[in-house]
């Protein structure tokens, strides 16, 4: 009989536990990695069209202009 | 390339809010929001300083870290973003940030908070470049016209520079020896006196002798 009960006992308490668990809401989550849409680089699209190295060469240039020691001498 | 950094002068900044004004025009934040502001120390005193404030784009970014969604990512360049559709508003980001650059739009009755909105450095978001969906959300995307972030464009003093974290260093390298060589001021163009102010400094050091002294033991008879 106690036995019986033990194992009753057993079983209530798996059965109340069965939802402390902390699982995953979201399809393919994965915990610390970016989760949202995919993002394309700066230069992938007009007018660079992928041309990462001109792309680079017109920040640079672009940059300098923010040094009046290059602009006015 | 390095990485895409902000640089701003508080020798230079004269507190004109141009850079806030910019931000704003440019990207057409609303009302309430301003993913970049200036912040005066001293504000009045002789001897103050202004400096413009914005998300940094953290190497090592808190926001990232705590949010609960994962909706931050970094770019190559080292732009910081993230993804609105995501956002669930929580706040945590705006608790984990040492610089305040997440913003909350509040529109809604009672204070709801909405999706959050930061500096993107002009990069837009997770949206086709160019579209007027990332446009809505995050603002233009200038980076990818191969141009730079229209606060730092905008500064008429140039104390706000925005770019390559090398170019970055190149310029300020290149005021700072440059003043120093011209010898117009009294102190080297950088350290605590070009920030702060000799007179901070002064009245900083003469506070602690200005404190009372333990009175001496009296002598035993």
């Amino acid at each position: 009989m106690s036995r019986l009960a033990l194992v009753g006992v057993v079983l209530a308490a798996a059965f109340a536990l069965a939802a402390c668990g902390e699982r995953p809401q979201v399809v393919n989550y994965k915990q610390g990695k970016y989760a949202g849409k995919p993002d394309t680089p700066a230069y992938q699209n007009a007018p660079y069209s992928g041309d990462r190295a001109a792309w680079e060469r017109a920040l640079a240039t672009r940059a300098q202009a923010q040094n009046e020691y290059q602009r006015i001498k | 390339m390095a990485r895409m950094k902000f640089l701003c002068d508080a020798e230079r900044c004269i507190e004109c809010n141009g850079c806030v004004t910019a931000c704003k025009q440019e990207h057409d934040v609303p009302w309430g929001v301003n993913r970049r502001r200036v912040v005066t120390i001293n504000d009045g005193v002789p001897g103050e300083r202004s400096m413009s404030v914005a998300c940094m784009h953290c190497s090592d970014a808190p926001c990232m870290a705590v949010c609960p969604v994962d909706c931050f990512y970094k770019t190559t360049e080292g732009v910081v973003l993230h993804d609105k559709d995501l956002c669930i508003g929580c706040g945590y980001c705006f608790y984990a940030c040492p610089f305040g650059a997440p913003q909350f739009p509040q529109t809604g009755a009672f204070g709801v908070r909405g999706k959050m909105d930061k500096c993107t450095f002009c990069a837009g978001g997770p949206e086709p470049d160019g579209s007027p969906e990332e446009f809505a959300k995050y603002g233009r995307n200038r980076l990818s016209e191969g141009k730079l972030p229209a606060c730092a464009e905008m500064c008429s003093t140039k104390a706000l520079i925005a770019g390559d974290a090398d170019v970055l260093s190149g310029i300020y390298r290149d005021r700072v020896t440059i003043r120093a060589a011209r010898g117009t001021l009294s102190g080297p163009p950088w350290g605590w006196d070009a920030a702060y102010g000799a007179g901070d400094k002064t009245a900083a050091q003469q506070a602690p002798a200005q404190q009372p002294q333990p009175a001496a033991p009296a002598p035993k008879s």
